[in-house]
Order: C-alpha cells, then structure tokens, then sequence
C-alpha cells in the first residue's frame, strides 16, 4: 500500500498537517508514552536549575536566589565532587572488568557441557540472585558478615582468627561491593554471552573438530575471536555508563554508616542523603546534573566508537 | 536427497561424541566452578530461611547457621499474631504489580507496534524522543520536586505506580518483539478495512504472548522489588507500604521492627530481632522464589532478544 501524500509543491506546513490527519490513529497510539515521558522526563528538565541557586522550598525552584556556580565551586573545591566520582568510576571499572571475564568464562565453559540438563539447571540457578531486591542482598551480607553472629564471623573464630568489625572498616567494602555485584550480575551475563555462543555459525566449530582441534583450540581461535565484536560492543556501552552508579546496592549495603563513606560513597547515594537527609537540594542537584552532562558526553563517544567499528550496532 | 542428509548426520555424530584429554578437562573444571557458583548462588537464601526457624538465643551463642541449632518458629508465631502490616504490605504490592503491569503492558506494546511500522514516517522522531530520555536526564532532585510539589504525590500510591509504567529500554525491547511478526498480517487488516488500533488489538496483541510474558514479567518484577520510590515518597503516615519497603524497615529501623509485631503482647527487649527479621524477609520473598522456576525461561528469552540487537 503506497501512501504518497507528500506532494513537493505543496508548502511544508499543509503536508505536516495532512501527515498528523493521515497518521492520527498510530499518533494516538504513542500519546500515552509521548505524555509520559513529557512528565516524567522533560518536565523536570529545566528544574535542572536549582544546581545554581541557593534553594528555598517554601519559594520553589525558580523563585529561590541565583548564586551562578557557587554550588559546583564548592563541590570542586571540598574534593566531594573528586572522591565520589574516583569512587565510582573505580568502581565501575572493577564491576566492568571483572563481571565481563566471569561471564564470559562461565559462558564459554558451559558451552563445553554436553549434558543439557545440567547446563539448563546451571543457568537458572545462576539467574537467581538477580531476581531478588537489594534489600533482601544487604540482609544476606549481614547474615554473613555480621560481627556478633554472622556465618563468615562465626567460622573465623572457630578457626581461631580475629575477625575484623567489618562494618566498621571502610577498608573492606571495594572487595565486599564487587563480590556482591559478581555474585549478582554473573548469571545475568552468562546468559547474554551464551546466546551470542548458540547464535554462532556450528559450520566452523564441526570443521575444527573433523580436522582435529581440541576443546583449548576451538576456543582459542574460533569462540573467542567470535565473540570479539560482541564483547568490545557491551564493553564500549558499559563505557558510556561509566558515572552511573547502581544506587540501589550501595544505599542498601551501606545505608547511612557514614564510617564507611569515604571507600563506598558514589554520586548516587551522595545526591539522594544530601536530598533526602540533609535537605539541601542545591548542592545534591549540582552533582546529579554534572552527572548527566558528563555522562551524557562520554555516551555521545562510546557510541560514535560503535558507529565507527560496526553501525549495525550503534544506538544511533 | 532425505536419506543423503540422514546419513551425513549419522556419520557426523560419533565425532561430536568422542572427546579429547583437553576436553575432558575443560569439563572438569566446568563442573567444579559452575556448581561451587551455582551452591554459593543458593546458600544465603537457604541461611535467612534456617536462621528464621532458630531460636533468638541459639543466633546470639552460635551465630547464623546452615541449620536450625534450636527449632523453633515463634518468630512466624509472632508475625502471624499481628498479621495486619505484612497483609497490608502484601495487599498494597500485589494491587500495584497487578495494575501497573497490566496498563504497562497494554501501552508499551500499543507504542512498540506503531513506532515499527515503516510506514509510519513520525517513527524515528517519535523513538528518538523516547530514547533521549535514558541518556539525559535532569537527575533526581528536580524530579523529585515535580512529583512532590507540582504533582502532589506524596504519600501516593501513584507515585510509585506511575514511574514504573514504562522505560525506553522495554519500549525497544517490545519493539523487537513486534519486529518478528510478520508485516503481512497488517497489510492484510488493512486490505480488509481495519483501522490502525483494530490491527494492532486484534491481529498484533494474539500474536505477541511470548512478548507479554516476557515484558509482563520484567514490569510485575520491578513492581514486586519495589523499595526505592516508597523510600522517595512514602512517608510514615502511609500506614502500608509495598513488601519490600517494609521489609527493608524492619531491618534497619528498630521502630519498625517494633511495629511490625505490635499488639502481640511482646515485651519489647524480648523481641527476637534477629529471627524476626529473618521471617519477614522469607514471607516478603517467599512467593517470588517459588515462581522463580517457573517464570525464568521467559527472562532468558528477553535477554536473547534484547542482546541480540539492542
């Protein structure tokens, strides 16, 4: 069915009008997201200057006294603003890097296993921690960690060790953070990158095998170089996400122990205690906003890195 | 030309059968780490459910264990005698999933649809106004003064509704989904007269269940493991808050703690925190893990789906 209603001698404005009549149904079809998005997503967006004023709840955003980039002065000069951003960037690094060698690892190895039900049962138990809340995470983390009773507390001292005040010492949550990240996102990956293995072209794997390559061969120079664009693609993506913090995990394993904050805190849990405990709106609002401008360039380079080794893939 | 293919497969097979030593020890190690991942996967949840069922005072003299030192279930004795939070709590997420799900459902297919039709030549405009959402926002305190001070909606269900309903990520996804259906069966409505929404509610939806199941899932999850919106909007007035909510006060607030079992005739120092906590963690997940095994293949094809083309 051709629709040609576009006539090129026509003014813009008439043919615009004629597309809106023509295409009313699919329009109304997308009102309800258009809307939507509109509050829930632009609307806040000039809000987005409170960052430069002192605010005042009882004036509200734009009534409250303008103080230029006082807020981010004062962020820059604390060395606030460079703890959490070192904190979550190492973080991520350490999420990022770590989380892609398991999984990839566990991907390849249980493409190995010729058993089908246990790889079927192998990925859906390793499914399972990313189906329940960070709450019910940071109960299981005290179950083991706790001082008093914790299990991994309770086994130091039968071995007769010394078990340290972990909730007391900043020192140990960059380990315990990423273990727990691991534990939870591991199943998740695995399950990506083995649907990259399955979706490959058998033809090359049954030739490697008929000219005799073994199992590390056929890994070493088929899986892996496979799956090479894939990895480098999710590794770019995951890049462009880099000053995004997984709120959630670190506000519920950490909450509010401030003697903790200086290895844990990242901009997320920053922005929503000096919001929500402090009030003070002005300062949280500087450091989310220098997070979306700043992420929002770095997504602007992964992606044209994308577009540049494979358009197929790029975002747009 | 059957046979020929029969017989190359039956001549194929004994070489994908037989195993070399490398291969033989790259199963080994398989099997070790992929079960030791799979035990450490399952053991905590197996701990909060044993510690749940020990006594107070076995958790203080011997900390939390594998199993039960001391049997006992006062801690859901406790619960069960003042049972009016969790069963609010369980209310209140059960509505929420349920609503928001199904209206989630219903409009991200209903936009998903129209924004591949390549017909359609607001798509593109349409999915970059949607997709320029996730990659800047106006961060979380402007957002959180539309909502209390221009929406009024604190100390609303709405508030934790609303938010959830949709997300670009779920609107490409279920766009993907639609992709696979073939564009004939719109044509074919159309060549029988059928306007745009009548195509999509009667042709498309029938055919797009394994998306709903997937889709529907994500959405009931995020509904079900609420916390973070509740802790944003809720404020002590709201007498229910959704499970997870109230499950992530009883741990850290001892007030809560308190309350959860008030009207029990429970001397408060006598409060066994700890099994306590506990308990309400086990009867606020119980339900997800005991669908878990049922609903999981449907997260597997969502993620295949999305990874493929994201």
């Amino acid at each position: 069915m051709q629709k040609s209603i576009v006539n090129p001698r026509k003014p813009a404005r008439r043919s615009a009008w004629r597309t809106l009549v023509q295409y009313r149904t699919l329009i109304f079809m997308c009102l309800p997201a258009i809307i939507f998005f509109f509050i829930f997503s632009y609307m806040p967006m000039p809000g987005a200057y409170i960052a430069f004023t002192n605010f005042q709840y009882n004036k509200g955003i734009f009534a409250s006294p303008f103080v230029g980039l006082k807020n981010f002065q004062f962020l820059f000069i604390s060395g606030q603003l460079g703890l959490l951003l070192r904190n979550t960037v190492l973080y991520n690094i350490a999420f990022i890097v770590l989380g892609n060698v398991v999984q990839l690892a566990f991907a390849i190895l249980l493409n190995e296993v010729t058993n089908k039900i246990y790889k079927k049962s192998a990925q859906s138990i390793m499914f399972l921690p990313y189906f329940i809340s960070d709450v019910l995470v940071s109960l299981l983390v005290y179950n083991l960690l706790n001082f008093d009773f914790g299990f991994v507390s309770h086994i130091v001292r039968s071995l007769g060790g010394e078990m340290p005040k972990v909730y007391q010492n900043a020192g140990a949550w960059p380990f315990i953070i990423v273990l727990v990240n691991l534990w939870k996102s591991t199943g998740y990956g695995t399950v990506v990158y083995f649907a990259a293995i399955t979706g490959m072209d058998s033809s090359m794997m049954e030739a490697a095998q008929i000219d005799g390559a073994n199992a590390w061969q056929r890994i070493k120079y088929i899986t892996l170089p496979t799956l090479k664009p894939t990895v480098i693609i999710l590794f770019l993506f995951a890049i462009g996400g880099i000053l995004k913090g997984n709120f959630g995990l670190f506000y519920n394993l950490v909450g509010n122990n401030a003697m903790l904050f200086n290895t844990t805190d990242i901009i997320e849990t920053y922005v929503y205690r000096s919001m929500m405990n402090s009030f003070n709106f002005s300062q949280s609002s500087a450091v989310g906003l220098f997070q979306s401008v700043v992420g929002f360039f770095i997504v602007l380079g992964a992606n044209a890195f994308v577009k540049h080794l494979d358009p197929d893939y790029a975002l747009f | 030309m059957f046979s020929v293919s029969v017989h190359t497969k039956q001549e194929m097979h004994p070489i994908h059968i037989k195993k070399d030593s490398s291969q033989i020890l790259i199963n080994v190690i398989t099997y070790i780490l992929v079960t030791v991942f799979c035990v450490m996967c399952i053991l905590p949840f197996w701990m909060i459910i044993a510690s749940s069922f020990s006594t107070e005072e076995a958790i203080r003299r011997s900390g939390f264990t594998l199993w039960p030192t001391d049997f006992s279930t006062y801690s859901y004795e406790l619960l069960f005698r003042s049972p009016d939070q969790m069963i609010g709590a369980y209310i209140v997420t059960i509505l929420l999933a349920g609503v928001g799900t199904l209206v989630g459902l219903f409009l991200i297919s209903m936009t998903g649809y129209a924004l591949q039709r390549k017909d359609f030549p607001l798509r593109n405009g349409i999915m970059f106004y949607i997709y320029f959402t996730s990659l800047f926002s106006a961060g979380l305190v402007p957002f959180y003064l539309l909502m209390v001070q221009t929406l009024n909606l604190r100390d609303s269900y709405l508030a934790i509704l609303l938010p959830l309903l949709m997300s670009p990520w779920l609107i490409v996804l279920m766009k993907n989904f639609v992709k696979a259906i073939p564009h004939e069966i719109t044509e074919s409505g159309k060549i029988d007269g059928a306007g745009d929404f009548r195509i999509f509610y009667q042709l498309i939806l029938p055919n797009l269940k394994p998306a709903l199941a997937t889709i529907g899932l994500f959405l009931a999850l995020s509904y079900w493991n609420e916390w973070y919106y509740s802790s944003l909007f809720l404020t002590s007035k709201v007498e229910y808050r959704p499970l997870q909510y109230h499950l992530y006060n009883v741990i850290n607030k001892v007030a809560s703690l308190k309350n959860s079992v008030a009207g029990s005739n429970v001397i408060i120092t006598d409060l066994p925190g700890e099994t306590l906590k506990m308990a309400t963690a086990v009867v606020a997940t119980g339900p997800i893990i005991l669908l878990y095994p049922f609903v999981q293949k449907y997260f597997v094809a969502g993620l295949t789906v999305g990874a493929v083309k994201g």
